[in-house]
């Protein structure tokens, strides 16, 4: 195996350093992301003259920063694995009931998949929440549909081809269950390309949520999520920039991190797609 | 040809028929519309009126009937925070969102094709690596926050630009450059790789061969070919550039469609939002037909495989 470029490397240590405090990251303030000060509203960073017992500065209610932040990075990390996780299950189940019945079903999820396509999905989203109102369950489950449609095109599409492959057709001719064919034999050969998609589709999730949130539309307080901070910071930029431009450049980090990873993984898994998807 | 036409046209009207159907079956699982769609304090006079103008003591075909043909006509009712026509309120914000819209897409256009063309001319350089750079960030940097660092940066440390509303040309400044420049980002990358498929293709060689300038190359060979795969991903990226100016008009203060969309989703002003959804589909199937028809334009291979 060829040594990853060293950007690659970077962004790895920097995930790898996200995951860990969004995990542990409460050890490092002595505060909850609920506590406030009002005796030191609005605090700039410690290093920047400060309070010295708030690194990162408070907000308005003089919250800390640090724990906020942390809180929140546990947040959109969660909701957006969540998210990833549910609608690849969703995705890939459904491409394979496509790739499996054929005929009107096939037709039936194809059209539902065409249609999601052509559509921005945050008018999808915002749809569904100003009808149902706002939860953490469906919040969830919005998360969960952005991408879906990408995971059944791809599964559906790679089983078609994968089928008539002599090696399925020799495990179906030793009388193996379509279950048992697509799971054990025609997965694994199709994993490679899903996890390529796993990665693209991770930071659109961040990104849709922390936009939502951001528009207060999604995670609600007293909870918070690295967008709702961003959001709160906006009405103070005049007075408190740091608000808004910690939980941002996280956001800007962790995506731009996730990019280069999933880029890497495409090359690296899948060559062909290389000169298709530039 | 024209049958080329008959199937994409087709294509569009199922598209915005399942999206008619799927705001009537949202509305309908998720509560009487009664509540939904009217005031909490409407006289009796009025909700027996809305009962009778949506069909809805009658059977639920019916109604749906009645709902497509509501929709199709242009009776979407009226809002629920301030009593006007939906359709009134939404005429009201559709030239903002245009002109920001148009402004953006100009800037994503102006930068993101010719960077992309020249890092196709400039492959595996500096240049290149320097334009490609610039793409990932662009996909990778949330446009609220671009948009909110252009607001530290222009408006309150250099104090150059206004920070959101309208008013002067200054205005559209900062919350186009932020749609746009996040939008060129993606338009290079597809630019480059669209210029790099075509430049190695053996008539580029033979157009070399006969003495074309390197110039006449490229814009008379290269980019007639190369703006196939590009215009379909201008026609995409008009999707998200309508994501974006939903969450960049509510950034900057932009009185446009988007911040309506925003707002009226917060107050659950139903009527407006399912308003709103059925004409940015519209407007999204009638982008994506127009690229289908440019396709057919374009490139003639296209016309011809479809008699097939």
């Amino acid at each position: 195996m060829r040594r990853p470029p060293l950007t690659v490397l970077i962004a790895l240590i920097f995930l790898a350093f996200v995951i860990a405090i969004a995990i542990v990251g409460n050890v490092f303030s002595p505060y909850a992301h609920t506590d406030q000060n009002l005796l030191a509203r609005l605090k700039p960073p410690s290093f920047l003259g400060g309070d010295p017992r708030y690194l990162l500065g408070t907000d308005r209610l003089g919250r800390d920063m640090v724990a906020r932040l942390v809180f929140g990075l546990r947040m959109s990390v969660m909701v957006a694995i969540m998210g990833t996780v549910l609608g690849a299950l969703f995705g890939i189940m459904l491409g394979f009931v496509a790739a499996h019945f054929r005929g009107w079903v096939e037709e039936t999820i194809m059209a539902v998949v065409d249609f999601q396509a052509s559509l921005p999905f945050i008018l999808i989203a915002l749809t569904l929440l100003a009808f149902f109102g706002n939860s953490l369950t469906l919040f969830i489950i919005l998360m969960g549909l952005h991408g879906w449609e990408n995971y059944a095109r791809l599964t559906r599409g790679v089983v078609l081809s994968a089928i008539s492959q002599p090696y399925a057709q020799a495990v179906r001719a030793l009388g193996a269950s379509p279950l048992r064919l697509y799971s054990r034999h025609i997965l694994p050969n199709v994993a490679s390309a899903l996890i390529v998609q796993l990665t693209l589709n991770f930071p659109q999730i961040v990104l849709l949520e922390t936009a939502l949130s951001f528009l207060g539309l999604g995670i609600q307080p007293p909870s918070t999520s690295l967008g709702q901070i961003l959001g709160d910071g906006r009405d103070y930029l005049s007075n408190a920039w740091w608000i808004a431009v910690w939980p941002g450049t996280i956001i800007f980090l962790t995506t731009l991190s996730m990019s280069i990873v999933g880029d890497a993984l495409r090359d690296y898994l899948d060559p062909t797609l290389k000169r298709q998807r530039t | 040809m024209l049958r080329f036409w008959l199937v994409k046209l087709l294509r569009a009207t199922v598209t915005l028929w399942l999206v008619v159907t799927s705001v009537f079956i949202v509305l309908r699982t998720s509560g009487d519309p009664v509540q939904s769609l009217l005031p909490p304090d409407a006289t009796i006079e009025e909700i027996e009126q809305f009962r009778e103008a949506w069909g809805l003591d009658r059977p639920l075909t019916e109604q749906y009937a009645k709902y497509v043909v509501n929709m199709a006509t242009g009776d979407f009712g009226k809002s629920y925070r301030d009593g006007r026509q939906v359709t009134t309120i939404i005429a009201e914000r559709v030239p903002w969102t245009l002109f920001l819209g148009l402004t953006a897409y100009a800037v994503a256009v102006l930068l993101g094709v010719p960077l992309g063309i020249l890092a196709a001319i400039r492959r595996n350089t500096f240049v290149d690596r320097l334009i490609m750079s610039f793409a990932v960030f662009g996909f990778a940097l949330p446009n609220f926050f671009f948009g909110i660092l252009l607001i530290l940066l222009f408006s309150l440390n250099l104090r150059m630009l206004p920070s959101s509303g309208t008013g002067t040309w200054m205005h559209v400044i900062m919350p186009a450059a932020t749609l746009g420049l996040t939008t060129a980002g993606a338009l290079a990358r597809f630019t480059r790789s669209a210029m790099l498929d075509v430049l190695g293709k053996v008539y580029i060689r033979a157009a070399a061969a006969k003495g074309v300038s390197f110039a006449g190359r490229i814009l008379r060979h290269a980019l007639p070919n190369a703006a196939i795969p590009v215009v379909t991903v201008m026609g995409l990226n008009l999707g998200a550039l309508l994501g974006g100016a939903i969450v960049v008009e509510t950034v900057f203060a932009w009185p446009g469609v988007g911040r309506l969309l925003v707002s009226s989703v917060s107050s659950r002003d139903l009527a407006v939002v399912q308003a709103l959804v059925l004409m940015i589909a519209a407007t999204m199937v009638v982008a994506n037909l127009t690229v289908d028809l440019l396709y057919g334009v374009l490139d003639p291979r296209i016309r011809v495989a479809s008699k097939d």
